[in-house]
């Protein structure tokens, strides 16, 4: 019994009767926004490959990502179903992880690597030249979208430092100017 | 084009590296260069892609096969191929780049190469390669043998887990060997994070079928089917050459439902990360691998009893499982019979950071730092002297000139508040900024730390702050003091070696470079209970 409930009039309830409203909010991933069918074409095949796998949703990510070049929002829905996972575990893992993207990168992706081998050998430098010559800060795609430009965590090249990763492109003992040279060729100088 | 080289008939076996760092040298650019050279002089080169030898200063390397044994060029740049062709290269020839017969090579020769001994000498892919090798020889005798003898020989061996914690492989193997579960797991942790490490990933594109058979043999004492390589996504090619390594070997009987006619199930698989680094400790992986975010289990359960998705898992490094089919094919005895005290074996040690011949050295427990720093290392490539060296890791401690004599193995190291780790050297010279490096690896345990425990996660922003206010002179002695307490208490109360490890670099460069924090030294020397 609960003494301050208002009482009904003539059988009348005073508050409202529930109602189910369609969340409509903005929150990525969080709408039931459905793909688009071009969307959905490509990631449904994805989905449908992954889904009987033990631990499926790192594969699957890493499949969506490679398709698309990131894991937009709009497919959290479809895989969290297809995992019987809430959006939120699904939308937890992307953005937990540094290697998903939520957004597109820019066409070019310039990773440059701070840890501490790297760092033995100029790579703070190299990252504000990089910042400087692309006219793009850390974690930041150029308004243009040319190029994306990330500090990193180890390439694994710690004998032939510092290290540098365009695209798919490997490169030891960067120095600011062959930055510049390959910056060039790809037409991606400020 | 030179008159005086007569154009060669039988093809001449030359090699160049396809490991990833020789490609971030340029390897593919020498090896379009070497075509087009020996297409203009009627030259027949057979190409082989080996892996890196793991002289990183010579990559990229290109080695020809002479009479006298393979003779090592290097660093060859596209542009002086042209010139290496015509001083008759390909008959070993003289010119500036020559290193004379590779495996004389100072740096190689001293070492001793166990693990590492197949690297760059073979095409990693080639089955027939690995097999003329000594590969399989170790599954072909542990196919012979019944658990117990498997987990006794790993025992006997000494081997300890080389990601790190050193813990004996042998024990963790029979926990797993004796729970009783229907599915059991092999689970090798590829997730090599650590700022100056690379031996995971050279084992990884080098030489992969050492890995599978180590994996294989675990599996063989423990009684599991089903294994998984767990390999961060910084290492695209390691992943490719693991996942045609796995289908080749498993096309070939070595893995799959009937290894080697012995009847016994065993797959693997690999399993990309997504660039966690706390997803190197173990509990983390196996949350990654059911396909959740990296965050640290507390223990127990030990993962040995319940590991991945619930069952009993043998969880090891990459060069712990790369160790074992030579312990297999020659015998417990003979590894056991390198290193020192209860370090058995060999470690490969991988010099980075400002360093003149930077690579990868196997060598046995109870070599010094010094030893590897100028013997193997040559001093800084910078020219400058060397100040500090991070042993082990952005977790490790940094380890000052007093202590280069140190002979390296984990019990010494522990002595001294440093650890041993993967075995990764980073070499700073005098420009680096000791308090800069201490502020770092807070913010890196800050950015990396998975947030499920305290100390680790609020704990290492507040480091960042009291390093900061340190730095800028504000109540400095007291803020010394409060920095000493927050390390104490990260090392004591954090879950896991992410924070519980942070306060190595920073404690260690608040010990023995105090004037990098605006101390003077003598006050500041203070001896520390965990980090003297």
């Amino acid at each position: 019994m609960k003494p301050d409930r208002p009482s009904s009039v003539a059988g009348t309830p005073v508050v409202a009767p529930l109602v189910f409203v369609p969340r409509t909010s903005k929150i990525p991933g969080a709408g039931p926004e459905p793909m688009a069918p071009a969307l959905a074409a490509q990631v449904n095949p994805l989905i449908a490959a992954h889904r009987e796998r033990a631990g499926a949703l790192l594969p699957l990510l890493h499949a969506v990502q490679e398709r698309l070049g990131h894991v937009p929002p709009m497919v959290v829905p479809a895989i969290a179903e297809a995992l019987n996972l809430s959006r939120a575990e699904v939308h937890g893992v992307i953005s937990y992880y540094h290697f998903f993207r939520s957004t597109p990168p820019g066409r070019h992706v310039v990773q440059v690597c701070r840890a501490e081998a790297c760092q033995a050998c100029g790579a703070d430098e190299l990252l504000a030249e990089a910042e400087a010559l692309l006219g793009c800060k850390s974690h930041e795609t150029r308004s243009d979208g040319a190029v994306t430009l990330e500090p990193v965590f180890c390439l694994g090249l710690c004998a032939s430092s510092p290290a540098v990763q365009v695209d798919d492109q490997l490169h030891a003992r960067m120095t600011p100017a062959r930055l510049r040279q390959l910056g060039e060729q790809l037409e991606i100088l400020a | 084009m030179n008159t005086a080289v007569a154009p060669v008939t039988v093809p001449v076996t030359v090699y160049v590296p396809a490991d990833s760092a020789a490609l971030a040298a340029g390897a593919d650019a020498v090896v379009t260069a070497l075509q087009t050279g020996c297409a203009q002089r009627a030259l027949a080169m057979a190409l082989v892609r080996n892996s890196s030898r793991g002289m990183f200063w010579l990559e990229p390397l290109v080695e020809v096969a002479t009479p006298a044994g393979r003779v090592a060029y290097g660093p060859v740049t596209p542009e002086d191929v042209p010139g290496l062709l015509d001083a008759g290269m390909l008959q070993g020839g003289a010119h500036v780049l020559r290193h004379g017969i590779t495996e004389q090579i100072p740096f190689l020769a001293l070492q001793e190469r166990l693990t590492f001994r197949r690297m760059g000498v073979t095409d990693p892919l080639s089955l027939s390669d690995y097999a003329a090798h000594e590969g399989w020889a170790g599954l072909r005798r542990a196919v012979t043998l019944d658990s117990a003898a498997l987990v006794h020989e790993v025992t006997h061996s000494g081997l300890r887990g080389r990601g790190g914690a050193a813990f004996p492989a042998g024990i963790k193997w029979k926990t797993v060997a004796g729970a009783v579960s229907a599915q059991k797991y092999v689970v090798c942790n590829a997730d090599e994070g650590d700022s100056g490490t690379y031996s995971d990933r050279m084992t990884m594109e080098g030489d992969p079928y050492m890995l599978i058979e180590g994996m294989t043999i675990a599996a063989l004492a423990v009684g599991a089917s089903m294994g998984y390589v767990y390999i961060r996504s910084e290492y695209p090619h390691a992943v490719a050459v693991m996942s045609e390594a796995i289908a080749r070997a498993t096309a070939a009987g070595f893995l799959g439902d009937d290894v080697l006619g012995s009847g016994k199930r065993f797959h693997l698989e690999v399993r990309k990360a997504a660039g966690a680094y706390v997803c190197g400790e173990e509990t983390a992986m196996l949350e990654s691998i059911e396909g959740r975010r990296g965050i640290v289990r507390a223990k127990p359960p030990l993962p040995a009893l319940q590991g991945l998705f619930g069952q009993p898992t043998v969880i090891n490094n990459v060069i712990t499982f790369a160790s074992v089919p030579i312990i297999f094919a020659r015998g417990a005895d003979f590894y056991r019979g390198y290193g020192m005290g209860r370090s058995h074996g060999t470690l490969p040690f991988q010099l980075g950071g400002d360093i003149r011949q930077g690579g990868l050295v196997e060598k046995a427990f109870g070599l010094t730092l010094r030893e590897l720093l100028y013997g193997f290392g040559g001093g800084t490539r910078s020219g400058r002297p060397i100040k500090a060296v991070q042993v082990g890791g952005p977790l490790g401690a940094y380890v000052p000139e007093s202590q280069w004599d140190v002979p390296m193995d984990y019990e010494a190291y522990a002595a001294m508040g440093a650890a041993l780790g993967h075995g990764g050297i980073v070499v700073h010279s005098d420009k680096a900024d000791m308090a800069k490096l201490a502020r770092y690896a807070m913010e890196f345990c800050a950015l990396e730390s998975c947030g499920k425990c305290t100390p680790c996660r609020i704990g290492s922003t507040r480091g960042v702050e009291v390093i900061d206010r340190i730095l800028v002179g504000r109540h400095r002695e007291q803020q010394v003091e409060l920095l000493r307490e927050l390390c104490d208490t990260m090392l004591h109360g954090s879950l896991c070696a992410m924070g519980g490890m942070t306060p190595y670099p920073v404690l260690s460069a608040l010990n023995h470079y105090p004037e990098d924090f605006g101390l003077v030294p003598a006050t500041a020397a203070a001896p520390d209970p965990q980090l003297a």
